[in-house]
């Protein structure tokens, strides 16, 4: 068998008495799409907090292609190829859309904290910047300041900043959150494009992008996971429905594949 | 999309914009620097202005750290002072010196001396500091200038006592002819390092750490997320700035011949803080505008008036409350108004804020004059241009309440009908 | 023994004035984010005030008055100053109190003068309490120390006690959270912002006359303050009495301290006439606090009692 991308062993977090993630057994494969559900308080949000090293573990492990990760701190993480993105816009405001990118890119590239170079003569910095820019479309927005984006190009710049440092595992939070259909649509799209090859873990409320991108699925109901399988399996277990009562069952009843 | 404007928009600017944003203010500044001494300016000018370019150098040096790292310091003269020491002692040695390394140290290399001890005193004390960012880092470059400068005053043979300690700029072998003796040769030195060390400290901004600097200001968290320890990045840029900060130390050494551990107080950190605030801190030349205007003012006004260091401070609240982009930020936003399409709207906005403010600075002057006079108590009385304005005359309290509410009814005028259109 | 209990009585005074101080500006703190800069200026302001209203009337209506009219001052200053640079962020704050802190000086200037005024202690306090070890005990330091204890309990009565003190206490530990309490926020803000300014100012009233009344007096106190709130953890009412008592009985036994680096590291070696063996250490009383505070942040970075990064 091969090593999983990510491994979650026992991963427990306590923030004083309050239990927020107890035991959470998780292995993603690589090149897997794993999508994390669960109802709101449910500890996606902490979940990922742990395994890219904001937040220490009360207990347990967590192992990236191998090697252990948790215990480490977000940087070092980063360079091993765990990248994130956040719920909330977590964009550097003050800075063009280019150089939002551009930081992404630079530790990829070797160039570390050196403060002999001028970014703007690095080709490939520049070339990859351009191609991820390119990628996701923003392209022609590439000389604003951020905080002058609207709120689905900040999103998208989110992602941009993500996977700018070519990280072979990507993590997003809720990407598509507050979006409309058709962007929604078009962040779907930019997603499956821009993490092909790779290994995603994506935490997201809209079911339809869910069970449309998502090969397996693990449901976090506080701070367990109580099913984890194909988006077939996961639509027909019962512990899933009884999880999600009312509208949220429908939902998940209704989300094409 | 076709190529050509992926690689128009996407590389960044084309090489004319290049030209004309990176390199051409620098040539343009270098040509000032060049051409100032052929009008010849008085000696007293001469000081001036060295004292100017020193201050671009520190005040730029500073704002490596509060505009670009967002990092607030009380305390950064304290690099300054510490290398200006450094080189006072060089130019003692060199002086001391029959031949071997420091009888051949041209007294031109100074700051490049400061430099390194400034980076040095950075290394040590950043250590500690840079840990916290924050109000944190503000409070302990506070009590770090404290320390230091308390200590300047136990070790007499390292920092002179009360009176500092002084050299001779003229010791030690010439410089591309230079005995460095006279001041507009000190002030070829002077403008010479001013040159390198502005156009040093722009490229530094263009650098992987200058830019990770600046991403580590607006967001030290995701800066993690991308590789790189905030950190790091802080304490990094840190060194720098004091190693700027100990360059101009080591021309001041050479300009004013003197180190007193009142170098080292807070009074010089919070002078050049408030150059640099005042001038603008998100733009690179805001410091050089305050920089400039800040000596400037504490060498002419203190003349003129005892209340100097108030008209300091109102200017300095002002700027903070009212136009928190500074100098820099007034005249960028000028030049793009008079180039926009509504820049007759603008102007007549412009023309009437100015009357407003000029109003208020005329009422302020009379209450700060006539009330310095008054509280001295030597029966001195304000006479601006031949006027007579006693503290309990009529025409004083006018002119003390009138302007000022004419000007201040003029500003809020101007500002609920800009908020209408 | 003479000098320790000297040391001890005269730097638990010195303690609980910086306490005074120092507990405003971690409320102020605590609650707005903002270290008020100018604080130590409302503690001088506070001296000047009760000078004026003393020469006018007499120091009893001083001690009342004085800290009122800091406190109105402080809230005037949060009304239409500080509210408005709020939107600008921490950083902003800061230097608008820093500007502050620069005009108060100039005006205090402007209107008492450059010398220290002579701002007295009153007939009625200023007589030897008791006498131990046959030195006489000013009854005016007691006065302090009773002042100084009537305010600690009323404020401890405050915050434990009372609805107003829940509040306070509530956005203490959540200071993101005092919006949604449902209480008025910047009538809240004004409020605490004029409280601490008050105790400062009363600090002002009971130290401008035990030490001097001068246009420094805040420059030399300021640094000072700062060092007691960061060394007791920035926001912790309690790390900042047990930072502001340490650097009180610290800085006052120093000072009481006639030995030199010579007398007491002599066995090594070091000379009485050398630079460094000729320090003594009560010349070395006021750096103490920038020590203590350089060290602390080396061994422990968040404070003494502190648990909040800012």
């Amino acid at each position: 068998m091969t090593t999983p991308a990510l491994k979650l062993t026992n991963v427990h977090k306590s923030f004083g008495p309050a239990k927020i993630i107890q035991g959470v057994n998780l292995e993603i494969a690589k090149g897997e799409r794993h999508a994390i559900i669960g109802p709101n308080g449910a500890g996606k949000s902490t979940l990922f907090n742990l395994v890219s090293g904001l937040y220490t573990l009360s207990e347990g492990q967590v192992e990236l292609n191998g090697a252990v990760i948790s215990g480490k701190k977000p940087f070092e993480i980063n360079r091993m190829g765990l990248s994130r993105s956040f719920q909330v816009s977590n964009i550097f405001s003050n800075m063009s859309v280019r150089e939002n990118v551009r930081c992404g890119v630079l530790w990829s590239l070797g160039y570390g904290y050196s403060f002999l170079r001028n970014v703007g003569n690095l080709k490939e910095v520049q070339e990859k910047t351009a191609h991820i820019l390119n990628e996701v479309g923003l392209l022609d927005k590439a000389n604003l300041p951020a905080a002058l984006l609207p709120y689905a190009d900040q999103r998208t710049l989110e992602i941009a900043i993500t996977i700018a440092g070519g990280a072979e595992v990507i993590m997003l939070d809720e990407p598509t959150a507050g979006m409309s259909h058709s962007e929604t649509d078009r962040a779907v799209a930019l997603i499956e494009k821009a993490t092909k090859g790779k290994t995603l873990l994506i935490v997201e409320h809209d079911m339809g992008v869910v069970f449309g991108l998502a090969d397996r699925i693990s449901v976090l109901v506080y701070g367990e996971i109580i099913a984890t399988g194909k988006p077939e399996e996961i639509r027909g277990d019962p512990k899933v429905r009884e999880a999600y009562l009312g509208e949220e069952a429908d939902e998940i009843e209704g989300a094409s594949a | 999309m076709t190529d050509m404007t992926m690689q128009s928009t996407a590389l960044g600017p084309t090489s004319a914009e290049k030209f004309r944003q990176r390199v051409l203010p620098f040539v343009l500044f270098g040509l000032v620097l060049a051409i100032i001494p052929f009008f010849g300016p008085s000696r007293t000018t001469m000081t001036l202005l060295n004292h100017i370019g020193i201050n671009i150098v520190f005040a730029l040096a500073y704002n490596m750290l509060l505009g670009r790292a967002g990092l607030l310091s009380f305390g950064h003269a304290v690099y300054l002072g510490l290398a200006g020491y450094f080189c006072v002692h060089i130019l003692n040695w060199i002086d001391a010196a029959d031949g071997g390394f420091w009888g051949n140290l041209p007294v031109f290399s100074l700051p490049i001396w400061g430099f390194a001890m400034g980076a040095l005193a950075g290394a040590v004390i950043g250590w500690p500091s840079c840990r916290r960012a924050g109000t944190a880092f503000a409070m302990i470059s506070l009590g770090v200038a404290e320390l230091m400068a308390a200590a300047a005053f136990m070790f007499d043979s390292l920092f002179g006592g009360e009176m500092g300690i002084s050299g001779d700029r003229m010791s030690g072998p010439e410089f591309l002819g230079m005995s460095l003796g006279p001041l507009d040769e000190v002030y070829w030195f002077v403008a010479f390092w001013t040159f390198v060390g502005v156009v040093a400290m722009f490229m530094f901004t263009r650098t992987p750490l200058g830019k990770l600097s600046e991403a580590t200001r607006d967001n030290p968290e995701r800066v993690q997320f991308i590789g790189y320890d905030p950190t790091r990045v802080r304490y990094l840029v840190f060194i720098f700035s004091a190693a700027f900060a100990g360059m101009a130390g080591g021309m001041a050494a050479v300009q004013d011949e003197i180190f007193t551990p009142e170098s080292m107080s807070l009074i010089p950190s919070g002078a050049i803080l408030i150059a640099a605030y005042v001038g603008g801190i998100r733009y690179f030349s805001g410091p050089i505008m305050g920089a400039i205007l800040m000596t400037w003012m504490s060498s002419n006004l203190s003349d003129y008036t005892v209340g100097w260091l108030l008209y300091l401070g109102l200017m300095f609240i002002t700027v903070v409350m009212f136009v928190p982009d500074g100098i820099a930020g007034l005249v960028f936003g000028f030049w793009n108004g008079i180039r926009s399409p509504n820049r007759s709207h603008l102007m007549a906005k412009w023309a009437q804020q100015a009357v407003g403010v000029a109003l208020m600075i005329v009422s302020i002057i009379v209450i700060v004059e006539v009330a310095f006079r008054w509280s001295e108590g030597y029966g001195e009385v304000f006479e601006p241009w031949g006027m007579e304005l006693p503290h309990d005359g009529v025409i004083t309290w006018l002119l003390a309440i009138v302007p000022l509410a004419l000007g201040v009814a003029l500003l809020r005028r101007v500002a609920r009908k800009s908020e209408e259109v | 023994m003479e000098t320790i209990v000297f040391s001890l009585l005269n730097g638990t005074i010195y303690g609980l004035l910086l306490f005074m101080l120092s507990s405003g500006l971690t409320l102020i703190f605590s609650m707005m984010g903002v270290l008020n800069f100018a604080h130590a200026s409302f503690y001088m302001l506070g001296a000047y005030f009760a000078y004026t209203i003393m020469g006018v009337t007499n120091f009893w209506l001083a001690l009342f008055l004085a800290p009122i009219l800091a406190g109105v001052i402080g809230m005037g200053v949060e009304k239409w100053g500080l509210r408005k640079v709020h939107a600008n962020g921490h950083v902003a704050e800061l230097l608008f109190t820093f500007g502050l802190a620069y005009l108060i000086d100039e005006i205090v200037k402007i209107i008492w003068g450059r010398v220290s005024v002579n701002y007295q202690v009153p007939d009625s306090l200023n007589f030897t309490l008791f006498t131990i070890y046959g030195s006489d005990y000013p009854a005016y330091r007691i006065f302090i120390l009773f002042v100084a204890i009537f305010m600690l309990v009323s404020l401890w009565y405050l915050l434990k006690k009372t609805r107003v003190g829940l509040i306070i206490q509530a956005a203490l530990s959540h200071p993101h959270m005092v919006g949604h309490l449902g209480h008025n926020v910047p009538l809240v803000f004004m409020g605490v912002f004029g409280a601490g300014c008050a105790l400062a100012g009363l600090a002002g009233v009971i130290g401008g006359n035990y030490f001097i009344t001068d246009p420094a007096m805040a420059v030399q106190m300021g640094p000072i303050v700062f060092v007691v709130v960061v060394v007791g953890g920035l926001g912790s009412l309690e790390g900042a009495f047990i930072a502001a008592m340490l650097i009180g009985l610290l800085q006052t036994s120093a000072v009481s301290v006639n030995a030199s680096f010579a007398d007491i590291f002599g066995f090594l070696g070091l000379s009485a006439t050398s630079e460094v063996g000729s320090i003594t250490i009560s010349s070395l009383a006021p750096m103490l606090p920038f020590l203590l505070l350089v060290l602390i942040l080396i061994v422990k970075p968040t404070g003494l009692m502190g648990d909040r990064e800012v």
